[in-house]
This record gives structure tokens, sequence and C-alpha cells, in this order.
């Protein structure tokens, strides 16, 4: 039996979705982009151009609710499945957008640069337990109009794993697009066999800017799958409570559905989300706040009773510090996430709410990531039964170690981390030199790094990939990109 | 691959009747004994060892291995001279007086008895002189010791303290273990060695041994 965590109940899953309805028909959604007003409006919508509101009717709701898949595919840069986004399989990506790291030297945050970048997504590669990388900080070193798609530039070229991305500015997507063309070698072939996962955010409450309305219609003509990344604030930019923040979270989201299945019917979509308990005494938004995840693991239910795949950002924290806060807020995090059954979870790595990404704690967060899988597979019987052979071999043998049925089913019914997670008694710990966690997960990084195997994405990709970052890095004053280790 | 690394790398994998029937074959084509030990089986049980360190493999496998060397050396015995045959030697073990704890001295029994020494398990709350009585009529070449509690650790001495009041100390050495016990301690009271694990005290026994 697979575990599975719900903090709702059907009937209030109803209520809250026809509160949702409610909303997206009586006080409708501010939308900034003309293109997406006029789709919503040819398709019945209600669009009061004084007011700049357009309203939603149930019908139109509902229908896009139905055309929405219920799960689609990503696949490498070598054209490799890697994601079944469906039912309740599970998968974790790095945190994504950041502004700093925290660098391995000095401990302290700082502005991060290609390098930085070329680093994390190298580790990102050698991690199995994080299944996509993530365009997971800027690089500062590079022109503002291009950092957006430089950072998916540096992901297609050092990682062969899907990226979940996105663009800052509508000029962006184009690029970002070609990128993905690039890799794949045609449109059509990028629409069969997806690469990228965009998150589109929706400003709370229940407005489309017009970048994220129009990033939205380009990834559905293009098929390419979106996040929605509705972001209620309890009590400042939503309702307090968690099932009012629900409402709005799912009105939000309902409503970007409706845009991307009116715009390319069957466009694959994740039901995401990005809400946070927001706190009243530092006016932040943590992540690693309970009710923050009890939000996120609840609309994944809603997601999932509407038909659709789920996201969120959940498995990372607010410390500053690879420290013990860290620690118990991501493994939170994860393992809630991982028994909701959370399809896409972004957060492994960061740190500082959404800002900070640090290497150290991604190998951290990946042994987090494979005990939460693990747990998610639950608890079966592996020629357990009849049970009284076991006893009576381990009773004639003095032990079973060496029992078939031990070698048999070890390694795969249990999960042996690496030297991230001090598992040695304190007299072997000792000898081996009394490391921390920090030590250990600075050793590790510098291993992963140094065992580092480039991409097998072929070189004509490549050069097709330089050729169009570098024109379009041309195209803001900066002639030549930043120098790259190993490239 | 010639037979020898065969061999090798049929022990690293614990297949014990491969490593057995590939050691008659080594033999019927006159590959010297003392050979087929040295670049068969010792060969491939020190890549064991390695890959143990390493956390490559896990404990079953290097008991799989040590059960094929075993299947290996009873083939070659016959054919080794005395002088090829070092005698893995024999231990005697046991919980120490007071402490019922024997999960670890159960493990480096285990461990002890897969690398092919002759081990002699007193169980546990062994009284000292049950320790030394048992090495000199077995004519074992060592004592280990495990304890759990820090309050019967002082009948480790106890038993360091016999074994050279009886004159045995040349012949018998002693090696103590378990949670509370450090290298430090076993300095103090004298003792010949200390392993924090079951894998560390084949070596530490080993050594002990065969020094």
């Amino acid at each position: 039996m697979r575990p599975k965590l719900k903090f709702l109940d059907q009937a209030l899953i109803e209520r809250i979705v026809s509160e949702a309805l409610d909303l997206l028909a009586t006080l409708g959604l501010e939308v900034q982009n003309g293109n997406a007003a006029a789709l919503l409006g040819d398709h019945g919508a209600g669009v009061d151009i004084a007011k700049g509101r357009v309203t939603l009717p149930e019908s139109l709701v509902l229908d896009a609710v139905k055309k929405a898949p219920s799960g689609f595919e990503l696949f490498d840069v070598l054209g490799n499945r890697t994601h079944d986004l469906s039912g309740d399989n599970v998968h974790f990506t790095p945190g994504s957008s950041g502004i700093s790291v925290l660098d391995s030297e000095t401990g302290t945050m700082r502005t991060p640069v290609t390098g930085d970048f070329v680093r994390f997504t190298k580790l990102t590669s050698r991690l199995p337990h994080i299944d996509a990388a993530s365009t997971a900080f800027i690089c500062s070193d590079v022109p503002e109009q291009i950092q957006d798609s430089y950072r998916l530039f540096l992901c297609l070229l050092y990682g062969e794993k899907p990226v979940v991305t996105g663009a800052f500015t509508i000029e962006s997507y184009r690029l970002m697009r070609d990128l993905q063309i690039a890799v794949r070698g045609s449109a059509d072939a990028l629409a069969m066999k997806p690469l990228t996962i965009f998150s589109v955010c929706p400003t709370a409450p229940l407005k489309w800017s017009d970048v994220t309305a129009q990033n939205l219609l380009d990834c559905a003509a293009d098929s390419v799958p979106v996040e929605f990344i509705s972001m209620p604030l309890t009590g400042f930019m939503g309702p307090v409570t968690l099932v009012g923040s629900l409402v709005q979270h799912t009105a939000e989201t309902l409503s970007g559905v409706v845009l991307s299945q009116l715009a390319n019917p069957g466009t694959p979509v994740l039901y995401g989300g990005s809400p946070a308990a927001f706190d009243m005494r530092y006016e932040t938004t943590p992540m690693g706040a309970v009710e923050t995840q009890m939000i996120d693991c609840a609309y994944s239910e809603i997601g999932k009773h509407l038909g659709m795949p789920t996201q969120a950002y959940i498995g990372l924290s607010d410390s500053k510090a690879l420290d013990a806060q860290a620690g118990l807020e991501t493994s939170m995090g994860a393992t809630l996430a991982a028994l909701a059954g959370i399809n896409s979870i972004s957060g492994p790595g960061m740190l500082d709410f959404e800002s900070c990404i640090s290497c150290e704690k991604l190998v951290v967060d990946h042994e987090i990531c494979a005990m939460a899988k693990r747990m998610e597979q639950g608890i079966e019987p592996k020629d357990d039964f009849p049970a009284r052979p076991h006893f009576e071999e381990m009773l004639e043998e003095g032990h079973l170690l060496i029992s078939d049925h031990t070698r048999k089913h070890l390694r795969s019914e249990h999960y042996f981390p690496g030297p991230v997670i001090e598992r040695a008694n304190l007299s072997r710990w000792r000898e081996e030199g009394s490391t921390t966690l920090d030590e250990r997960a600075r050793t590790e990084v510098s291993r992963h790094l140094s065992e580092y195997e480039p991409s097998r994405l072929n070189e004509d990709a490549r050069r097709e990939l330089t050729r169009l970052m570098t024109t379009e890095a041309a195209r803001y004053g900066m002639d030549e990109l930043p120098a790259r280790d190993g490239d | 691959m010639s037979i020898l690394e065969t061999i090798a790398s049929h022990l690293e994998r614990g297949e014990h009747d491969e490593v057995r029937a590939l050691t008659e074959t080594a033999l019927a084509e006159s590959i010297d004994a003392a050979t087929v030990l040295d670049e068969g089986l010792i060969a491939g049980m020190q890549v064991v060892g390695e890959q143990f360190r390493k956390h490559e493999i896990f404990l079953p496998d290097v008991l799989m291995a040590a059960k094929a060397m075993n299947a290996g050396l009873e083939i070659l015995e016959p054919h080794l001279s005395a002088a090829d045959i070092k005698s893995q030697g024999k231990i005697v073990i046991g919980t120490v007086k007071g402490d019922l704890h024997d999960i670890g001295k159960n493990l480096v029994g285990i461990m002890l008895a897969g690398a092919g020494f002759d081990v002699i398990d007193l169980g546990k709350d062994v009284p000292p002189e049950r320790f030394v009585d048992a090495a000199a009529e077995s004519d074992a070449n060592v004592i280990g010791m495990s304890a759990l509690l820090t309050t019967t650790m002082p009948s480790m001495k106890t038993v360091v303290d016999l074994v050279k009041s009886r004159g045995l100390d040349g012949s018998v050495r002693t090696v103590i273990g378990g949670a509370p016990v450090t290298e430090e301690y076993a300095n103090e009271i004298g003792a010949d060695g200390y392993s924090f694990d079951a894998a560390n005290a084949v070596e530490c026994v080993k050594r002990l041994v065969e020094g």
C-alpha cells in the first residue's frame, strides 16, 4: 500500500472548488494581457474593459478542467523518458529563481556568477534522486535581459536532465524555445518530447500580468508544459485561514487552466503553487512554516481531485545556513510532499525562503529526497510469507547475514545513504576525522564535481546552443559570453 | 583473464562453487598452490576488503566472499607446505562479566569465523577466569572481549592482568571492543588491540596473530 497523506475530506474539497468557481464567475480576474483577455472573451468570458476585469462562467472553467491532461511525460536532452508526472509519482527538482548562493568557502551569501551556475548544474547532474535540473539562480555577470535564458542555456549544456525554468520577459520566451528546439531538432520533436516545465505565476489576488499571461499562451502554443504558481500569502494577499487561502489558490490556478486549455486544448500543465503562511512579525514568507506546507499538500489534493498532476515549492528552508533548521524544514516538507504524492517537488538546495542556493545543501537534501522516495514506496511483503522458514534458518545458522532472503532484498528494501549522513559508531567517526555535516557535504560536493562527466548531447546541438546564446547576448552588448571552466 | 584472475573475481562475487571448481582446475593445470592462494584467493579478498571499506559492498557480501575463500582453501590445503599455510588462528570471545549485551560480540564472531578463524564463543556474562582458562585449554592465540556498559569494562583489565600473571602474555594476545570502549582505554589497561566494529576486529586480530 502506498502511504497517503490527506488533509481535506471530499465535502471540503468540493466546497472550496465551488467557492473558487463563484469567485471566478462573479469577481473575476484582472487580466493585463490583451491576447489573453481576447481569448477568454472569444470563449464566453465576460470582459469588462472599463474595470479591466474578466469573469469566467463555471461551464468555461469546468470544460477547461476536463481538457487538461491527467499527466504527461518529460524527456532528457538525449530524448530518454525521465518523468511520468501522473498518479502519485514523485519527482524532485532543485528550488529555482534564487538570487544568491551560499559560498562554500566563506559560508556567506553572495551574488552568483556563471561559474556558480555551472558548478550547481554539474552537481545536479550527478544526483540520481534529484530528477530534474532547475534554473536555480541568476548569473549576475550577464546582461539583465538574458539572465533568464542564460540559465536554461547552461542547464542544457552541462546537464542531461529536463529543466524546470521560466521566463522573466515576453521576449525571452522566443530564445528559450529556440534553445530547446536546438536540443530536440524541431518544434514538433519538442512538442512530442517535452524538455522543460515553465513556471507561470498569477499575481495575488486573482491577477494575470502581461508577461506571465503571454508566457502561458506561448508555452501552450508550443505544447511546452507549464506549472501554475499561485502564491496567496495568508492574512496579507489571501485570507488568513488555510481554507481561505485554498479557495484563492484554487481560483487563481483554475484561471490558468482555462487560459492554457483555450490556447491549446490538452496542453500539459501542473497544478502547482508557492503559497506562504505570511509571518506577521518579520513580514516574510516562510516556506518552512508548517501551515505553508499544509496548504501545499491540501491544494495538491484539490488538483488531483480535479484530475491534474501537481507541483509545489516545498522541501526548502528559510534558514540562512546549512544548519538544523535547514534540515528540519526541508525534511518535513519533502516528507509531507512525498506522502501527498505531489508530482513535481521544487525545493532541494534552497535556503533563505526562495532566495539562496547552496551546493552543500543540495547534497544533504538529496539524501532527504532519497529517504522520502523510499518511504513513499511503502511497506510490501517480499518473500516474507510463510514466515517460519526464515526463522528456522536464523535459529539454525545463528544469523541471517548471508541468507538468500537477505541478499535478495537488502539493497532494494533499504536505502543506504551516502557519506553525508553519519552512521558510523563513535570510535569510527572519531577515527575518520570527527567530521561535521558541513564538512562532509563539502567533501561530497568536491567529489561529485571531480567525477562529473560532460553531457552526451551531440556536438551540433551544443554548437547551436552556444551560437543562439552568443547572438542573444550580443544584442544586449555582450560580445563574448563569460568564460566557463572545461568548455 | 587468467584463471587466477577469474578465481579472484568469482571470490569477489561470493560464488563459492565456482571458486572451488576453478581452484581444482588451476591445480590440475599445474599452477603452484601457493600462487593460487596469493594471486587468486588472497588477491580477491583484498579487493573485497577495499570495496567494503568504500561502502561499495556490505557485510553479507564480505561473508559470502569469505565463504568462497574457505571453499578454495579447502582444496589448496593438502598441496600447501606448512610454511605457506599461515593458520588464521584460534580466538576465544565473549561479553565480560556482568554484561548481557552480545549482539556486537556475535557479529565479531561471525566475521572472524567467516575470515577463517577458529572461534570459541563463551557467550555473555563471562567471568575473567573463564576467558583465560578457555584460552589456555584450547591453545588459543587471542582473547576477544566485548562490553556495552562502562560498569563492566574493568573486568577487561582483570582478564588482561590474569593473562600476564599466568605467564600467558607471550602466547595469548588480548583485544577489546564495544560501544564505551576506546583505544585509549585499551592502552591504559595494557590490552594488545582495540576494534571499533566487527570488520575492524578481523583486521585487528589478523595483525595480532601475524605479528
